[in-house]
């Protein structure tokens, strides 16, 4: 495994890189802010990014996509990340298609893939409960009565919940919480009858969404894969899905290391430019080295999620732990060194801030991944 | 690619008739070689691999041909690293003259200079050591004061150097000297190589706070250095000396995940688990196995970062400076946390009480702290990385 990027690869990011630099700078951001919109996302933009076949990449070339694999999503989510741009790509391209191509059947597939790859459809992955991720912690029930299934319990943060068109929902068919066994995965329409889907405001001003479900009723074909046999291919999705939020999260840090060490090159107090200080300096080099340390981690684990290496467990992690790490030091260092501005509302600098804290949270914490890497590295 | 699979074979038939038996085996601290005039060899197995290995030019694999190295590409040389790596050999030559002073004198010196030097270099014959520091001159390297007069035919050098690794066994030194007192600091230093056996050179061992004496504090005392043994031009020595940092950054970096060079090849993990117990399998103290943890993860991302500016090459995007930084600060955590694991047992001085490996690690957890001051310290490499790769301002 080499840890550098194909011409393919390096060619998506320049891409991705360009698009967002045009089309969606921050002000696009900032602008969907303040628009109150319920969706926090642009339709116009999603519709440019589906022509231009980011919907597909993770899709097998059978229902339309274009296999470019983990490593073609994770650049691009890289340098989307950089101007903060919102978009169903993490909830529908990443996991929705995922659950749907790892866990459906070849008649699901068909009747799913090809409406993501065109933009026809959304999705969102509800599967956490509770205040903090813990992706077997599962005690919302679906129980098989007659042909139907019937499902009570709630989902909370479910990111992109607030638009999605469909809902894939995780539940318990045996087991008790904690379990990886007994664990299935349904899809259901947003606007299927028990399904109460709640839009929650945050600090980031994106899409999350709390879901009740009260006696949903399902047909027999919503079930996606085995009865009781979801959990161990959900943890690998879920390993993808933190993989796509670290490359995101990324291009966060460099995009607001960037800004900060170019204001400490021109912010001039005592006669001098900040960036002149030592103690500015040496904390601006000890950033610049973790990020070097995460863009090993995020690339390693990409390329180890493309070659299904046995690895992707341990790298997944150590990508969402580094990746959290680093932008939690950067976007507190970033507010710092900008100084006043850095905490006024007109500034830029702060919705870095905000979006690392949430996405710090996505699919696990820092501490969360630490742990789970102890417990694979037999520590 | 047939060519590299052909090229392994080969490799692995020479070293299979060629590495010694006892070659393969851990290598023990009084086995280690160094080579020079002086060298003696507790092994004599160690003795007929370095010249088994110094006649192929192995010991500099990617040196040229015809001043007796390998004459190896990248791919060839990782070929060779890796079947030495797979039959456990033990590094034929440690050579601060191969790290350092090769890689410069290819690039900076003159024709009978590489022809002089080199093969002996390779071959181990000659050992060298490093004669930059001054006991006024440590991180302000280029306000160095040891003066070189000219005298027509030599240099007469007159000084002091502090922090000179194994002066007291090497045969020569490269060393930084001053030839333009009047000029700018950084525009009157020379890069001087001196035969150690000359007269007017002496050293003096430095004990450290680990009990050993890595370092000697070396004097010149009106030594006549050949005009020849010039390095470069005239008070353009200071270009080379960074060029030698450099190199010298990048060997101590690896430092960082080569284990520190204990000898007794201790892991952290295996560490605690020994000396604190486990519980289900587990390092049995919570709170130590978090801070193991993290450290190891550090590992790990450094370990990729390393590997990656590999296959980046010249485009890499991380600085020498950050992985000497890196490397030696990671270093130096490894060692805190081991002794931390070990409890009363990581402090032992000599072997009542203790046992080798113990004192070993107590040892070499005192030697890790030079890590981060030797090479130029962590503040220098944080000094380098904001100004040359950040680019802020001075």
């Amino acid at each position: 495994m080499k840890l550098i990027l194909t011409e393919e690869q390096q060619f998506l990011k320049d891409t991705a890189q360009s698009f967002a630099r045009d089309k969606t700078p921050v002000t696009h951001f900032r602008e969907l802010r303040d628009k109150e919109n319920s969706q926090c996302w642009d339709e116009s933009v999603w519709k440019e990014m589906v022509e231009l076949g980011w919907s597909g990449i993770l899709v097998p070339e059978q229902f339309g996509g274009s296999e470019f694999g983990m490593a073609g999503i994770s650049v691009i989510m890289q340098e989307l990340g950089r101007t903060l741009t919102p978009s169903p790509i993490l909830s529908t391209s990443v996991l929705g298609v995922s659950v749907i191509n790892m866990l459906g059947s070849d008649e699901q597939k068909e009747n799913y893939l090809p409406k993501i790859v065109a933009g026809e459809l959304t999705t969102a992955l509800a599967i956490d409960e509770g205040n903090h991720h813990d992706p077997f912690a599962i005690d919302a029930t679906a129980v098989l009565d007659g042909d139907e299934w019937v499902l009570n319990g709630k989902k909370v943060f479910v990111v992109d919940g607030a638009s999605a068109d469909s809902m894939l929902l995780v539940a318990r068919t045996s087991g008790k919480s904690g379990e990886s066994n007994g664990i299935s995965v349904f899809v259901a329409n947003k606007d299927s009858a028990g399904l109460d889907i709640t839009k929650i405001s945050t600090a980031d001003s994106r899409n999350y969404a709390n879901i009740e479900m009260s006696d949903l009723k399902l047909d027999q074909n919503a079930l996606l894969g085995e009865q009781d046999l979801a959990g161990e291919t959900l943890e690998k999705i879920l390993d993808l899905g933190r993989i796509a939020i670290s490359a995101e999260m990324l291009g966060n840090t460099e995009e607001a290391f960037e800004v900060t060490v170019n204001y400490l090159k021109e912010r001039k107090q005592f006669g001098v430019q900040i960036g002149s200080f030592q103690a500015l300096q040496h904390r601006a080099a000890k950033m610049f080295c973790e990020i070097e340390l995460t863009k090993s981690a995020v690339i390693a684990a990409m390329h180890a999620a493309d070659e299904n290496s046995n690895e992707l467990e341990r790298l997944s992690s150590l990508a969402k732990f580094q990746a959290g790490e680093t932008l939690h030091l950067v976007s507190n260092e970033a507010i710092q060194m900008h100084g006043g501005i850095g905490v006024t509302d007109e500034y830029d600098i702060g919705f870095y801030l905000k979006r690392a804290r949430v996405a710090e949270q996505i699919f696990g914490t820092s501490e969360f991944h630490q742990a789970r890497y102890a417990d694979i590295s037999g520590f | 690619m047939e060519h590299l699979e052909q090229f392994r074979q080969e490799v692995r038939d020479w070293l299979e008739e060629n590495c010694p038996p006892t070659m393969r085996t851990p290598l023990v601290p009084e086995e280690e070689v160094w080579g020079g005039r002086n060298a003696e060899y507790v092994n004599p197995e160690s003795k007929l691999w370095l010249e088994r290995m110094g006649e192929k030019g192995w010991t500099a694999p990617n040196l040229p041909k015809e001043y007796g190295g390998g004459g190896l590409d990248r791919d060839e040389t990782k070929v060779l690293h890796q079947e030495l790596f797979r039959i456990k050999a033990r590094p034929a030559l440690n050579s601060f003259g191969i790290w350092m002073l090769a890689p410069c004198i290819i690039e900076f010196g003159s024709e009978e200079q590489k022809r002089e030097h080199l093969p002996k270099i390779i071959k181990g014959e000659i050992r060298w050591c490093q004669g930059y520091s001054e006991p006024g001159s440590g991180s302000d390297l280029a306000s160095l004061s040891t003066k070189a007069e000219d005298m027509g035919d030599h240099y007469l050098v007159n000084g002091q150097k502090v922090w000179t690794s194994y002066a007291d066994k090497a045969d020569w030194i490269f060393a930084l000297v001053r030839t333009g007192p009047k000029e700018p600091k950084h525009n009157g230093i020379s890069f001087l190589l001196i035969d150690m056996a000359t007269e007017g050179v002496s050293t003096k061992p430095i004990t450290l706070i680990s009990g050993k004496s890595p370092f000697c504090e070396t004097f010149f005392d009106n030594v006549k250095a050949p005009k020849e043994n010039l390095v470069g031009v005239e008070n353009s020595g200071w270009t080379i000396a960074k060029k030698l940092l450099q190199h010298e950054r990048n060997f101590i970096s690896n430092f960082g995940l080569a284990g520190g060079g204990t000898g007794s090849g201790a892991d952290v993990v295996n560490i605690a688990k020994k000396y604190l117990g486990e519980a289900n399998g587990q390092i049995a103290n919570s709170a130590q196995r978090e801070n193991i943890t993290l450290h190891k993860m550090k590992e790990h991302a450094f370990g990729l970062t390393l590997q990656r500016s590999g296959d980046e090459g010249a485009k890499a995007s991380a600085a020498s400076s950050m992985f000497k930084y890196y490397g030696t600060e990671h270093n130096k955590d490894r060692y805190e946390l081991m002794i931390a694991a070990m409890g009363n047992k990581g402090l032992g001085w000599t072997n009542e009480g203790f046992s080798d490996d113990e004192q070993a690690i107590t040892k070499a957890w005192l030697r890790t702290k030079a890590n981060s001051i030797e090479g130029g310290t962590s503040e220098v490499q944080l000094n380098v990385i904001s100004r040359r790769v950040l680019d802020l301002p001075n």
